[in-house]
């Protein structure tokens, strides 16, 4: 690792950035030592803010020469610590390449700069009648720079995809300065597909520096079901059946009781508080096609065993259904003084038992949890309520989560949907794969960046990392299932 | 979940063992392979001298819950059955895969990574797969991705191995997410008297939030295929007017599965790639154009392939590859830049080390 300090280091840097987009005092330092994830922390030894992608060339040149790490980071709003520091490396921000570079209203595509924010390129394209469809709920602040990471998601992925289905090319720099443009736009790939590759890889195999992603025409209309369950499985299986009729809605999400009841308290969306369950499912398209598909969901819901179903009266009521759901993350934060956000996914059929597995845990380590769920694609986000303050709280949290995680492997699902592995699942990713896997991903890894610079320590844990989680936790008893198939 | 399979005709075999150790063999002593399933794409990518290593018997479903979308399968299973099952169930495979011949497999479906008329209008075969079981070059077998639609949980092998031509190594399993099937679907008939008409048509088209399908121009004719709910498609037609309307159109399936008469009609035929909106270009006297416009078909000599090639690469933003009716001296597929070169002669070293897979049948060399 290198010995250069930071002024040096610095020095180099300001030879062609200018003064202030060089990060080097510990006060204006503090602000990037953390991400979404803030329970991890690192100060780095610079942060950097190139304007351009040569700029972003000759550092990357400079780190590899020096043998500097990188962290790349966009806005900051990782909840798995993607954007984390090291200790010894630069923060290479992107935040000040945030230019639209070009909207293409005959190919329907837009070509922007990593640092402009995921609602931005809908609201720049809003006047043509287009959007970008993938919305994560971190989308007013999110970059396209860290969904491209992240292989960002949303509600309405069931429909409309991740950012992998929307994004038609990007050119990256890679760990050796020389720029790569990958490019789909003519359809038919050819060779290995390299842009999927890159797709959700955390920032290791290069630094994103432009984008070009897919336009949808906005849907002529769009329209709500709220339904009322007594029971969660019965709200899961009627997800089940609408999808098994032939219906794919926009979006389907469900909240358990103790979400209900948080975000009717934050947001009064007229929740109905007793629910056992409440699910939210949108229809979008064209008016008839919307209008085809409405009652045939309401008949399912209904005979699903739903005790109510209500349909949005209008936009502002369809606004209002979503409101509650959208706003469960902070509502949940305001009955805790923490709450941690967890996100694996499951196969929809095994919702039942994960839920019940999940309550089981909750009593067990004494935190209590609010369950939101994209229940179209089966990906879980419970939220366990926890006080920081309370000494060892924090270790608890983490561990119950992990065991949560590890729950969802042996349902045969995985244990991040859309929030990337980061440091905070590096554990549990000893779990999932395999040695000889977790040595295909380093050796994937290797083929762009042979000497380990572009975010080290990241995403694929080491075999000593491995060796010490599991150790630890046999040593506990607490691996769940070690009977089961690493899947 | 056993009790969730339905009982339908595909053979249950596996031979994971058995292909397991053949690649232990070949590994150790450095004999490389030629992966075949159906053998019905053998004339996609250059030949490969090679022993034979035979998927086709590798068969059988591995979980399939409707109501998951996801379905799981041996390599090795035809997909001409896949198709009969999921369609039992009211389901299909959203990106049209083309046959080529009743033996084709699901291996050779994902390897190839070809893609029937829905391509452009609901996607590829990599939005599409979720996970694979693989035979990697040292003859172990490794699992990615996995049978859930959101999954970001290590680096997207699954969807490499598409179009990758069995050079990473064999496909034991795959899962694919699959999609409803449409309750209605039609077609409308258009005059464009020349390509550059349909270009602009089609792609104006698209802007507006009707369902297409599928496109096709050839000699002054476009046809669009809708998919959809019925009155979703009835107001659609309205719209959309038209000189014709035909309920069942057998055009899609004679373009899948490239039994078209223009197919008949040349002797050596190019793909052309190109970004859908990209103007007419191609000189030459008989072209189809499918794909909203991406994806042209155009016979060209032998002779004239490398001038084509440098121009759709300098001015289209495109590729050119060497379909059919070529022989073995031009490259198939577009060689590609040097850096990336670079990252597929890495990438194919990380999981296959001895370069015993399909040696040579993507790019000289690889």
């Amino acid at each position: 690792m290198t010995t250069l300090t930071r002024q040096k280091l610095a020095d180099l840097f300001r030879s062609f950035l200018e003064y202030e987009s060089v990060v080097d005092q510990p006060t204006s330092l503090a602000a990037y030592e953390c991400d979404g994830l803030s329970a991890y922390r690192q100060t780095p030894l610079l942060v950097v803010l190139p304007r351009t992608i040569e700029e972003v060339q000759k550092i990357v040149l400079i780190c590899a020469e020096k043998n500097v790490p990188i962290v790349s980071r966009g806005a900051g709003t990782s909840l798995s610590g993607g954007a984390l520091p090291h200790a010894e490396g630069i923060v290479l921000s992107l935040s000040k390449m945030a230019q639209i570079l070009n909207i293409d209203v005959n190919a329907q595509s837009i070509t922007v700069q990593p640092g402009v924010r995921n609602l931005a390129v809908s609201e720049a394209v809003k006047h043509l009648g287009l959007y970008y469809a993938p919305d994560p709920s971190s989308q007013i602040a999110c970059s396209i720079g860290g969904n491209v990471a992240e292989n960002a998601g949303g509600v309405h992925c069931l429909k409309y995809g991740l950012t992998l289905h929307n994004v038609l090319g990007v050119t990256l720099v890679m760990a050796t300065g020389e720029l790569l443009v990958l490019d789909q736009q003519s359809l038919q790939s050819q060779g290995y597909d390299l842009l999927a590759l890159v797709i959700g890889s955390e920032g290791m195999l290069g630094i994103v520096v432009e984008v070009t992603l897919k336009l949808l025409p906005i849907p002529q209309c769009a329209q709500a079901l709220l339904a009322v369950f007594d029971d969660v499985e019965k709200a899961g299986n009627s997800v089940a059946s609408i999808i098994s009729g032939g219906i794919i809605p926009a979006g389907v999400e469900m909240m358990d009781n103790p979400a209900i009841r948080a975000a009717e308290a934050f947001v009064h969306a007229g929740y109905p508080v007793d629910a056992a369950a409440i699910l939210i499912c949108e229809l979008d398209g064209t008016e008839a096609e919307v209008e085809s598909q409405i009652s045939k969901v309401d008949s399912i819901l209904k005979s699903s065993g739903a005790v109510e179903t209500r349909l949005a009266k209008d936009d502002a009521e369809r606004l209002l259904f979503w409101s509650g759901r959208k706003a469960a993350f902070p509502a949940v934060g305001r009955l805790s003084p923490d709450y941690y956000c967890i996100d694996g996914t499951i196969p929809r059929k095994a919702l039942g038992a994960v839920l019940t597995e999940i309550n089981r845990l909750s009593d067990e380590y004494g935190l209590r949890i609010a369950n939101v769920f994209h229940a179209g694609d089966g990906n879980l986000h419970p939220l366990i309520l926890y006080d920081a303050n309370n000494e060892g709280e924090f270790e608890k949290t983490e561990q119950l989560g992990s065991r949560i995680l590890q729950l969802c492997i042996h349902h045969g699902g995985t244990i991040t949907g859309e929030h990337g592995v980061g440091v905070e699942k590096l554990g549990e990713m000893c779990v999932q794969f395999s040695d000889i896997e977790r040595h295909q991903f380093h050796a994937i890894r290797s083929a762009f960046d042979p000497a380990n610079i572009m975010n080290p320590g990241k995403a694929i844990p080491t075999l000593a990392r491995c060796a010490e989680f599991n150790a630890m936790h046999v040593h506990h008893g607490e691996l769940p299932h070690p009977e089961l198939d690493r899947f | 979940m056993a009790s969730l399979i339905p009982k339908i005709s595909i053979p249950q075999v596996n031979l994971e063992d058995d292909l397991q150790s053949q690649i232990e063999l070949a590994s150790a002593n450095d004999v490389p392979v030629r992966i075949i399933g159906g053998n019905s794409k053998a004339f996609y990518g250059h030949a490969v001298d090679a022993s034979d290593i035979d998927v086709s018997r590798h068969s059988g479903i591995v979980d399939y819950d409707p109501a998951e979308l996801v379905i799981t399968l041996r390599s090795g299973c035809k997909l001409k059955e896949v198709e009969s099952l999921l369609a039992e169930k009211g389901q299909m495979l959203g990106f049209e895969p083309p046959y080529f011949g009743d033996e084709a497999t699901i291996g050779g479906m994902v390897a190839s990574g070809l893609t029937g008329p829905r391509r452009a209008f609901s996607g590829a075969i990599r939005d599409f797969i979720l996970g694979v079981k693989l035979l990697n070059g040292r003859g172990e077998i490794v699992n990615f991705g996995g049978r859930v639609i959101k999954n970001v949980a290590g680096f997207d092998v699954s969807r490499l191995m598409v179009g990758a031509l069995g050079t990473l190594g064999i496909l034991l399993e795959v899962s694919i997410r699959v999609i409803p099937i449409y309750e209605a679907e039609t077609t409308l008939m258009f005059e464009h008297a020349d390509a550059q008409a349909h270009i602009d048509w089609i792609n104006q088209k698209r802007r507006s939030p009707y369902p297409i399908s599928a496109s096709v121009w050839y000699q002054g004719q476009t046809k669009i295929r809708l998919s959809g709910s019925q009155q979703g498609l009835d107001s659609a037609c309205q719209d959309l007017g038209g000189d014709n309307k035909i309920e069942h159109d057998e055009t899609w399936s004679e373009l899948k599965e490239q039994t078209h008469s223009f197919f008949d009609q040349v002797k050596a035929i190019a793909r052309v790639s190109v970004p859908s909106i990209e103007p007419d270009f191609l000189t030459a006297e008989s072209q189809l154009i499918e794909w909203g416009g991406a994806q042209r078909w155009v016979e060209v000599s032998q002779a004239d392939l490398d001038q084509l090639r440098q121009q759709v690469v300098t001015d289209h933003r495109g590729t050119v590859c060497a379909y059919r009716g070529y022989d073995g001296h031009s490259a198939i597929f577009h060689r590609p830049t040097d850096a990336i070169m670079t990252l597929h002669r890495n990438l194919k070293s990380s999981f296959d080390p001895a370069g015993i897979f399909n040696p040579g049948r993507l790019y000289a060399g690889l």
